[in-house]
């Protein structure tokens, strides 16, 4: 710390006067806060129930105007009994429990994988010239391409699921990394400089938080991917060791030829892919662009 | 180092970006005595900023030495605040890079916030101040680092002329209190006159001081009725010279 000194020439008086002077001025240039209403933020939560309700209703017309038979296209109320179905032998609640399960189990591995490889790539010109087209070209690629090499290198297992899982997330959370460090602006990595942050420390207090905006958005394509990849692995590597899941709920419908089953499989692997998009990342999302003054 | 803490030396600075390219800074020299405010004025391309971003660490000169006590801290034009981190916090984060034990931080973040005259604003966020309070959190966390000199690269020009006017008897208040070494980087010249107790003029093209003024600092002189016939004096005079020096390359 400088010395403390305390200088004669400046009386009290003067610096209490600049001081209320100043206050003044802070709350007259301040801008004014935007509150956070409860209502509005329920309405968003709740609003996509609007588009669903309208679905659901068409469907019902379309039911009405007995325009197929119901084994072609089954009633709502059809579909909804047979998830009531899955339901009554605890078959929907395990397969969606292990398909969350799965998914996430995959998405955290690949978070792992990806985040030093986005910082990796972010920071050095070098090795993203190297690397960045082949990740780039990894996030093209559907990774459901990789079900048949990963069934002959694992066998119809575990490893199989997370192989396919993992190709598919990893990418896009390295690429939303790699572009949010990108996006930082260069002042705040000279300040980072002048501050003296160096090394991992520098990473972890000023590159990591300055690109989460961006890296929160390769988060969230990462685990559209990783549930995406579940879904495709799961509907082809079907066998017993593995246990149920909601795309084994799919294939055990397709080969059944229960529509209504098939569909509930659907509704059910789009209701997961909208809760958690709504639940984790939207209030994620929303509290980071509110926090750093980009959200009206 | 074996210059005193506070002070700077610059022997022969000469700056060049390319060997082939034009020479930014053209054998410079300066030395500043601990707790001096010291100003550099210029026009456009005199390399008063290069000078600052080699004093500060951030490049290298071609040729010529630096002294310095320890490494300086530098103030840009713009506040440069962490925007995921409140006013409080990015005064904490320049204390925990420098080393300073977590249960202290706080307290100290208080305290320097109340050196600049924003003690309730520990827990607002960056967007949520105006740019003058901006730069009062960038000036507590620069003086957060603890260094013996500060690095002033234009830190007002982004400011409006009556919240600039706030800032000079701010940091002017802030630099009696604390003894900290200012240099600080201009093309105001009003704004380096009233401010400093030495002005150096530069050369464009290649960077050089052609011109120092000394005006001192006794504080009941800067009150006298007659400093600000002073100033405004000083002020043409300097004016008139960085005007030739910019006529010259007019042809």
């Amino acid at each position: 710390m400088p010395a403390e000194t305390v200088n004669p020439g400046v009386s009290d008086g003067n610096d209490l006067d600049l001081k209320r002077l100043e206050s003044g001025l802070d709350a007259l240039e301040t801008p004014t806060q935007h509150k956070f209403s409860v209502k509005k933020y329920l309405f968003s939560l709740l609003s996509p129930l609007i588009a669903i309700g309208a679905v659901i209703a068409i469907w019902q017309v379309i039911i009405w105007l007995q325009w197929q038979p119901d084994y072609i296209i089954p009633s709502p109320s059809q579909v909804w009994a047979a998830l009531g179905q899955q339901a009554e032998n605890q078959i929907l609640w395990q397969s969606t429990f292990n398909s969350i399960r799965r998914a996430a189990q995959g998405f955290l591995i690949a978070l792992v994988i990806a985040t030093p490889i986005g910082v990796a790539l972010g920071l050095n010109k070098t090795l993203r010239s190297i690397f960045g087209p082949l990740l780039t070209g990894l996030q093209q690629l559907p990774s459901v391409a990789w079900v048949p090499a990963a069934i002959i290198w694992f066998g119809l297992s575990d490893a199989t699921i997370y192989t396919v899982v993992l190709l598919g997330a990893v990418p896009s959370i390295a690429i939303g990394l790699m572009n949010g460090i990108d996006q930082i602006p260069s002042i705040i990595l000279r300040a980072g400089q002048v501050l003296g942050a160096k090394g991992f420390t520098r990473v972890r207090a000023i590159v990591l938080p300055a690109a989460w905006p961006g890296y929160l958005a390769g988060l969230e394509q990462g685990w559209a991917f990783s549930w995406r990849s579940l879904m495709a692995a799961e509907l082809i590597a079907v066998s017993p060791a593995l246990g149920p899941g909601l795309g084994q709920m799919l294939d055990n419908g397709r080969s059944l030829g229960d529509m209504a089953l098939v569909l509930g499989s659907i509704f059910m692997i789009l209701f997961v892919g909208v809760l958690i998009e709504r639940l984790i990342f939207a209030p994620l999302r929303r509290r980071t662009l509110m926090s750093r003054g980009l959200l009206r | 180092m074996t210059v005193a803490s506070g002070a700077v030396e610059l022997h022969h600075i000469v700056k060049q970006f390319s060997a082939d390219g034009p020479i930014v800074l053209d054998d410079v020299s300066l030395s500043v005595t601990p707790g001096e405010f010291v100003s550099l004025v210029g026009a456009s391309g005199c390399g008063k900023s290069t000078l600052l971003n080699i004093l500060a660490g951030l490049e290298s000169a071609t040729s010529g030495t630096v002294e310095l006590a320890g490494p300086p801290t530098l103030m840009f034009q713009e506040a440069a605040l962490m925007p995921w981190l409140t006013a409080g916090k990015n005064i904490e984060l320049a204390l925990e890079l420098r080393g300073i034990p977590r249960k202290e931080r706080k307290d100290k973040a208080q305290e320097l916030l109340d050196l600049v005259h924003l003690e309730r604003s520990y827990d607002q966020r960056p967007h949520e101040l105006s740019g003058g309070m901006r730069q009062r959190v960038a000036i507590a966390r620069a003086l957060a680092q603890g260094r013996s000199v500060l690095l002033m690269d234009e830190p007002f020009a982004a400011l409006d002329a009556i919240t600039r006017d706030f800032l000079h008897e701010e940091l002017t208040r802030i630099w009696e209190e604390t003894g900290i070494t200012i240099i600080f980087v201009t093309h105001n010249v009003r704004e380096a006159v009233r401010l400093s107790e030495r002005v150096l003029l530069m050369s464009s093209r290649p960077g050089r001081f052609i011109k120092e003024w000394n005006i001192g600092s006794n504080e009941p002189w800067r009150t006298d009725s007659t400093y600000s016939s002073y100033v405004s004096e000083l002020a043409s005079e300097i004016t008139d010279n960085l005007r030739k020096e910019i006529v010259r390359h007019a042809s």
